[in-house]
């Protein structure tokens, strides 16, 4: 068996007397597409901050690609290959969509303490900026103001920063929270192209999505994985139906 | 930019405002050459404010430290006999960013309100500090006996001398800021600015940017303190006073921050203002404080901003 590409044993952390990660553990393997999903509340939100650093855990281990992280900060982390795109979108507004990208790309192109040349005229950083949008379909919005983009838009626009930066593995956060169904359907594809060439960690709440495009899935309620497995498995689960599934299609009856 | 299709009023404006600095000393009225000259460092000190507060995202209420370290190294050097301006010109930039250096590495480490006072505090101290040096001045300051001298390139104890030297200046430093905030640097530290959170998770180790660019933009304080000694021929602890800090504070937002030419029109606008309206009262603040009301609530692009056009995004 192959080495898992990011281990997480033992994971704890509490806020309070709530523990959002509860001995959590999980394995993500190289070149898979990880769907984590769960109840509002479960912990999702938390668990993708301890893996990029933005939360310290109270116990247990992370290990990424062979290496100990749990006490990197999350500058680091992401040098190492562990991107992260964000549930509320977070890219620079007064940037067009080209700079936003190319900013990423600036970010694995050695350090910027250099204070002379135009960034906006150096090739090395516009190229590869411009092929990741053309990617995510935004190659026609690359001069566009980012705070003018459709909502839409910006959403493709988290992604292509945090594939700029050429990750082993992305995390993403809710990557289709508040899209309506033809931009889901859009993303979706998107997500299907990286199949096989990205090792991904998804976090979703559309259901639909996550079973299309997971190779495996965890479930995590209260702050523990209490189940993980392809979606065949995840979906004939009867703990999982009651947990979380049971609802879901519930609502969506 | 110019390919909006209407007249371009800020080009104009900046265009004229050059050719009137290039001669105003050709009319040869001592009192406004001076005035221009203290206007134009002003200038300096408020573009090099906006550099981290603009571009930056850094509110920092301790600016006229910087100018005040600077002035005190020209002002010592000259006690002890070293009139060079080769010597203690760069030297007052030197110690301008070492300490400069001290003060960032600790209120980097907050942000917000927070920074504020930290600043507040440390250009305070610095305050305290030089009034208590009796040896040099105490709280009366100290006068100098002359202008720095330049090996006999130029003799800049001549007022028209002195002003198309700083003038020069003012062009370089203006020139290397425009490099600077559209180069790879300039580029980061205006990220940290709109989402430090982002820049870290993209790989930013965005603190060491913050204190790099607060280093810089003191270096450059540092230089407008030294040639405000040279200016007055003085060199008091009230040019570290808080209320200097807020001045030039009042200047880059008055002119625009996030822009090069606002601070420079802001150092114009409030210093001429000063000089006019104080002719008619002493309470010349009460005609100007509702003027800055305005401006801020104008779309809070300052002067400059409101030059371009109402949603015209470069």
């Amino acid at each position: 068996m192959t080495e898992a590409l990011l281990e997480v044993r033992g994971l704890v952390k509490c806020f309070g007397a709530i523990m959002a990660s509860a001995r959590l553990s999980l394995s993500i393997m190289p070149g898979e597409v990880h769907a984590i999903i769960g109840p509002n509340g479960a912990g999702k939100s938390t668990l993708i901050s301890l893996i990029a650093g933005e939360l310290r855990p109270d116990a247990g281990v992370i290990r990424f690609s062979g290496k100990e992280i749990t006490a990197l900060p999350v500058h680091k982390r992401s040098r190492l290959g562990l991107a992260r795109s964000f549930q509320i979108t977070s890219i620079f507004q007064g940037f067009c969509a080209l700079d936003n990208v190319a900013l990423a790309i600036q970010a694995c192109s050695g350090h910027s303490f250099r204070f002379w040349q135009n960034a906006r005229r150096i090739a090395a950083l516009r190229e590869p900026a411009l092929s990741i949008l053309e990617q995510v379909g935004l190659a026609g919005r690359a001069q566009t103001v980012a705070a003018r983009l459709s909502y839409g838009e910006q959403r493709q626009l988290e992604i292509a920063m945090a594939l700029a930066v050429k990750p082993k593995l992305l995390l993403l956060d809710e990557p289709m929270a508040g899209m309506g169904q033809e931009e889901t359907e859009q993303l979706t594809a998107l997500l299907m192209g990286l199949k096989g060439k990205q090792t991904l960690v998804l976090v979703e709440h559309d259901m639909e999505a996550v079973f299309a495009l997971a190779d495996r899935i965890s479930v995590l309620v209260y702050g523990q994985m209490i189940a993980t497995g392809t979606p065949d498995v995840i979906r004939s689960l009867a703990e999982v139906r009651k947990a979380y599934l049971g609802d879901e299609e519930m609502e969506g009856a | 930019m110019a390919d909006s299709g209407y007249f371009d009023l800020r080009s104009a404006v900046l265009l004229l405002l050059l050719a009137a600095l290039a001669v105003i000393p050709l009319f040869g009225d001592i009192f406004y050459t001076r005035l221009f000259t203290r206007i134009m460092i002003y200038a300096m000190a408020a573009l090099s404010l906006d550099l981290i507060l603009g571009f930056g995202g850094m509110v920092s209420l301790g600016h006229a430290a910087f100018l005040g370290v600077g002035a005190y190294t020209v002002g010592i050097l000259s006690l002890w006999g070293v009139q060079s301006a080769f010597l203690s010109w760069p030297l007052a930039m030197l110690f301008s960013m070492l300490i400069a250096l001290v003060i960032g590495a600790i209120s980097l480490r907050v942000s917000g309100v927070s920074f504020i006072m930290i600043t507040l505090a440390f250009a305070q101290m610095l305050y305290y500090c030089f009034i208590s040096l009796k040896g040099y001045g105490g709280s009366d300051g100290m006068t100098l006996a002359g202008r720095s001298s330049l090996a006999g390139l130029l003799d800049i104890s001549r007022h028209g001398t002195f002003y198309y030297l700083v003038l020069c200046i003012l062009l370089l430093i203006l020139f290397a800021a425009n490099r600077l905030v559209h180069s790879r640097f300039g580029m980061a530290i205006q990220g940290i600015r709109d989402n430090e959170r982002r820049m870290l998770s993209l790989g930013f180790p965005t603190f060491r940017y913050k204190l790099v660019c607060f280093v810089f933009a003191a270096g450059i304080a540092g230089l407008a303190g030294a040639l405000m000694a040279n200016q007055s021929l003085y060199v008091g602890p009230a040019l570290m006073h808080w209320k200097q800090s807020a001045e030039i504070l009042v200047m880059v937002i008055l002119g625009g921050m996030r822009s090069l030419a606002g601070p420079i029109l802001g150092a114009l606008g409030l210093l001429l203002a000063e000089e006019i309206l104080s002719n008619y009262t002493e309470h010349w603040m009460i005609i100007l404080g509702p003027f800055l009301i305005i401006v801020v609530l104008c779309g809070r692009k300052g002067i400059y901003g409101m030059l371009k056009g109402a949603n015209d995004h470069d």
